[in-house]
């Protein structure tokens, strides 16, 4: 229904806002203190090892050879906290590197290594027509959605979130001390081979469950890959995957140490916005960059309330 | 006592530089929490900066006000504008202390490193969903207040300076 009236208030050319964005996200069923998007997930922290590899193009301090603490956040795509995760379409990996610090370097990646549209109104579009039922002809209708057709025919989900590989999927530069820019994509690739076992494959948590008894017999690891632009690549457009021939830097190792349910973690208090850069990054023109940091803020604003207002109405009944 | 009938020049000077820097930051806070826009992020990383000068500017203000003379209001104004006047001074202070200092808590709270040309600014708060929650909505409905408010002032400062012209209008203006 709200998708009906969004599909007619927005076949004008009003420009979508963060709360249109927003309000679409979450749809109907509001689920009160929970994220508009990604909803369903947990909090896991850990440290970064960074190799130092990276550290002639940035003078960011996470990328500097040491040993530097995590606070993240595992999820899947979609808005409803109890949607069961072994069938979403989207896994999500977002670490907030440094935190409590100045050189706190926040990123939010999702399976998919590319979008299937390169700017937020037609993004917008293409979650209307999820919604209404008409991706097919979303899709014929935007070529440029050819790369993420492509990686999605032959995409196999696997059996635990420790084995997926997950994009930063919009660019960004790295920044050295001499103010030169090098333009990035990054992904966090899977260290292990154990392929996992989902003990309950109808349970909502599968996959959840999957990774807590995981952890139990060791971290979980994944290698932090960096891909330069060459002056062939377009850092703006996020729908057009660089060739594999383009220089891989291992930036270092997330080592994944503990993880909790979302309530009351960590986790939940941040919201994984891509701009939190520090000194030695900066985001590319790509318009999806500040459409997130937007929607993100809009997000965070709604369930930070709602959860207030939980405490308030929990303190009273006390 | 004899008090002066204009506002001292450092209090006039701080005034309208204060409305310029405040009206500019609550348009460009009305305007950027809704746009997608590339300019959106430049617009709050300024707001973030003027922001945290307007706290330091206010702070400045009180002093000065509670250190000078300042005019009485004329005897022919009747004493229930007096009043709203008093309070609509008292609830501009309150409001110019509320900005800024909700602005600076919600990032605190929300985890975000907060720096003014390069020098990171001190940590105050822990990251928490529910004071992040408190000092946002803060931030949101002072600025309706706030914005009432200047409505109302302009609109008897129009009336002091247009229709009355008792000198009220002319004592934060000049000599
Ligand atoms: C215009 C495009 C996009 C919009 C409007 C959007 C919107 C959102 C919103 C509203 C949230 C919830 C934020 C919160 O409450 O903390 C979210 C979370 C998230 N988004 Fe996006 N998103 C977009 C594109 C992307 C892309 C391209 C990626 C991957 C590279 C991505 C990855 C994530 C992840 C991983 C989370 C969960 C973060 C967490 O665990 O807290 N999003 N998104
Ligand atoms: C007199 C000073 C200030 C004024 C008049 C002001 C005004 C505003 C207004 C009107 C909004 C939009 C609120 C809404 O629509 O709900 C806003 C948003 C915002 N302000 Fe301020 N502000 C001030 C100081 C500050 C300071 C000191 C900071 C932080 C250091 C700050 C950070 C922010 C942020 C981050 C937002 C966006 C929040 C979001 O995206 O959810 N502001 N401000």
């Amino acid at each position: 229904m709200a998708a009906a009236v969004y599909a007619v208030h927005f076949s004008g050319r009003a420009p979508v806002s963060a709360q249109d964005f927003v309000n679409l996200q979450q749809g109907s069923q509001i689920q009160a203190g929970f994220r508009r998007a990604h909803a369903n997930g947990f909090c896991i922290s850990g440290e970064f090892q960074a190799s130092g590899e990276l550290a002639a193009y940035s003078s960011a301090k996470a990328l500097q050879h040491g040993s530097y603490p995590f606070i993240g956040r595992i999820s899947i795509a979609g808005s409803n906290p109890t949607a069961p995760d072994l069938r979403a379409p989207v896994r999500s990996l977002a670490l907030t590197i440094l935190p409590d610090t100045v050189h706190q370097w926040r990123t939010a990646m999702n399976t998919p290594p590319v979008m299937a549209v390169a700017t937020p109104e037609k993004f917008f579009q293409q979650l209307l027509a999820i919604q209404t039922n008409t991706v097919p002809q979303f899709f014929a209708d935007h070529p440029e959605t050819a790369h993420f057709l492509e990686w999605r025919s032959h995409y196999q989900p696997t059996q635990s979130y420790a084995t997926e590989r997950y994009h930063s999927i919009n660019a960004f530069y790295l920044v050295d001390q001499q103010g030169k820019q090098q333009a990035v994509r990054w992904a966090a690739v899977p260290l292990t081979d154990d392929a996992g076992v989902i003990a309950d494959e109808e349970a909502p948590d599968a996959l959840q469950q999957e990774f807590f008894r995981r952890l139990q017999q060791g971290p979980v690891r994944f290698d932090v890959q960096f891909t330069l632009a060459t002056a062939n690549d377009n850092p703006a457009d996020a729908t057009i995957p660089w060739p594999e021939t383009n220089p891989q830097l291992s930036a270092g190792t997330i080592v994944i140490e503990q993880a909790s349910v979302q309530e009351g973690g960590a986790c939940n208090a941040l919201n994984f916005d891509p701009l939190v850069l520090p000194v030695g990054f900066a985001p590319s023109a790509d318009p999806i960059l500040r459409a997130r940091a937007a929607a993100y803020a809009e997000s965070h604003r709604r369930r930070a309330r709602e959860v207030l207002m939980q405490q308030v109405a929990g303190g009273a009944d006390e | 006592m004899n008090k002066p009938h204009t506002y001292p020049l450092s209090m006039r000077v701080v005034h309208w530089l204060m409305a310029a820097l405040v009206l500019s930051l609550l348009f460009a806070g009305l305007t950027m929490v809704k746009s997608l826009g590339p300019w959106q992020q430049q617009l709050l990383a300024w707001h973030k900066v003027m922001g945290v000068i307007a706290l330091l500017a206010i702070v400045i203000r009180l002093i000065i006000r509670l250190r000078s003379e300042t005019p009485k209001l004329p005897d022919t104004v009747p004493k229930m504008q007096q009043l709203a006047a008093k309070l609509t001074q008292f609830g501009f202070y309150v409001l110019l202390f509320v900005m800024p200092l909700s602005g600076y808590l919600m990032q605190n709270a929300a985890g975000r490193p907060l720096s003014l040309f390069g020098l990171p600014l001190p940590t105050l708060l822990n990251t928490d969903l529910a004071l992040y929650g408190l000092f946002r909505e803060m931030h949101g409905w002072a600025a309706l207040l706030l914005v009432l408010l200047i409505v109302v002032h302009i609109l008897a400062a129009l009336y002091h300076g247009l229709i009355q012209r008792d000198g009220v209008f002319r004592s934060m203006v000049r000599k």
